[in-house]
């Protein structure tokens, strides 16, 4: 009892504590908020331009195009968790397709080696993660009796094809 | 020539003290663009490849506005910011096309710096009022009676007497400068992240244009 009246004798000698008004610890909240949207944004914009040689990220579902207005706290937290989930898949976007270039580089060395082993194989460039439209082919040397007699080779076909082929030109 | 600053609301400055927007006035006509300014247009869509539209959102301006669009719920990938729309439009087209002296100033002035730009006619805007605030209820684009409604709390650009544009929306069509208009102001709007050299780049390249030409 002595202990609680000598508290309450001291607190009124201090002076009057600066309380933080609740309207301001939200303003600090909000701007945390739009540093991590910030920062979620460049993180996305750069996966973004990663993935696109890679044949683009899956587009995500839009948000309503809504007029510009200034956010409260739960509408900055629902964009911050849309984008932290929007980063998170196309990073794990990225690895998938990055793990399937180097296995299809893997397998491109093997058929280099070995030929005989990847009979008509067929790998992209772009499956190698390189631009153009050329593919890596195994095929038998000198045809059927380069398939006789076992004669295998890898080739790479030339480039993309024409946007308009004879067929077209034909049919005007 | 001088850049002003112009008002921003202090709702709007204490949550984006990055926010601005600056304006200037000239006499200027609006017409067919003269030939060195198609010119420059041409040469500006040479320099613009798809490669580097891809890249583009990784920049710093163009970041700042996509982070800004962001924290005001818009959604970038959906209504693009003005440079990004700008490029990708040139990609569809094929080159950056030609309209008027007015529009081709406000797309160069764009295309050089990556801030954007709008011009309202000099007869339409009290310009020393001009200010960046949320629409209160009721309020109408235009200030017509038949206006279209903003909801309040819409951020737009505004003077004393009427809304001109949604932020980062064209002006309505009736305060566009066209043929007969004699003055014509020019405003920018920046937010954090852009430099305000930039920013003074847009308003005196449009500026430049628009009394070169």
């Amino acid at each position: 009892m002595e202990v609680l009246e000598h508290d309450s004798r001291a607190r009124t000698d201090l002076p009057p504590v600066a309380l933080t008004a609740p309207a301001t610890d939200e303003r600090a909240a909000r701007r945390t908020l739009r540093a991590q949207i910030a920062k979620l944004e460049r993180e996305l914009s750069e996966a973004f331009v990663t993935a696109y040689p890679m044949g683009g990220l899956d587009e995500a579902p839009t948000r309503s195009c809504a007029a510009p207005r200034l956010l409260d706290l739960g509408e900055l937290e629902r964009v911050r968790d849309d984008l932290a989930v929007r980063v998170r898949s196309a990073r794990a976007t990225i690895t998938e397709r990055a793990d399937r270039q180097a296995a299809s580089r893997v397998q491109l060395e093997r058929m280099l080696l070995e030929p005989g082993r990847y009979r008509f194989v067929r790998i992209s460039n772009r499956e190698l993660g390189e631009p153009g439209c050329g593919v890596w082919q195994v095929g038998p040397r000198l045809g059927l009796i380069g398939m006789l007699m076992g004669w295998w080779q890898v080739k790479l076909s030339s480039g993309c094809p024409l946007a308009t082929g004879r067929g077209a030109a034909a049919a005007d | 020539m001088s850049f002003v600053s112009g008002g921003v609301a202090p709702e709007l400055r204490a949550e984006f003290p990055g926010l601005r927007l600056q304006w200037t006035q000239l006499e200027a006509r609006v017409r067919a663009s003269p030939r060195e300014v198609r010119r420059r247009l041409r040469e500006l869509s040479d320099r613009v490849a798809g490669a580097g539209v891809v890249a583009m959102r990784t920049q710093p301006i163009p970041h700042a506005y996509r982070s800004f669009f962001r924290h005001v719920g818009l959604d970038p990938d959906a209504a693009r910011i003005p440079s990004e729309a700008a490029a990708v439009r040139r990609l569809l087209d094929g080159r950056f096309r030609s309209r008027d002296i007015l529009q081709d100033a406000l797309l160069i002035a764009l295309i050089e710096t990556g801030v954007p730009v709008w011009a309202l006619d000099g007869r339409r805007v009290e310009v020393d009022s001009l200010v960046l605030r949320a629409a209160v209820g009721g309020e109408r684009l235009g200030g017509a009676p038949d206006g279209l409604s903003l909801p309040a709390g819409q951020l737009v650009v505004a003077d004393a007497a009427r809304v001109h544009a949604t932020l980062f929306g064209e002006p309505v069509p009736e305060h566009l400068p066209g043929p007969g208009a004699r003055a014509i102001v020019l405003y920018a709007v920046a937010v954090e992240g852009v430099p305000a050299i930039h920013v003074e780049e847009a308003l005196w390249t449009a500026t430049d244009v628009l009394k070169a030409g």
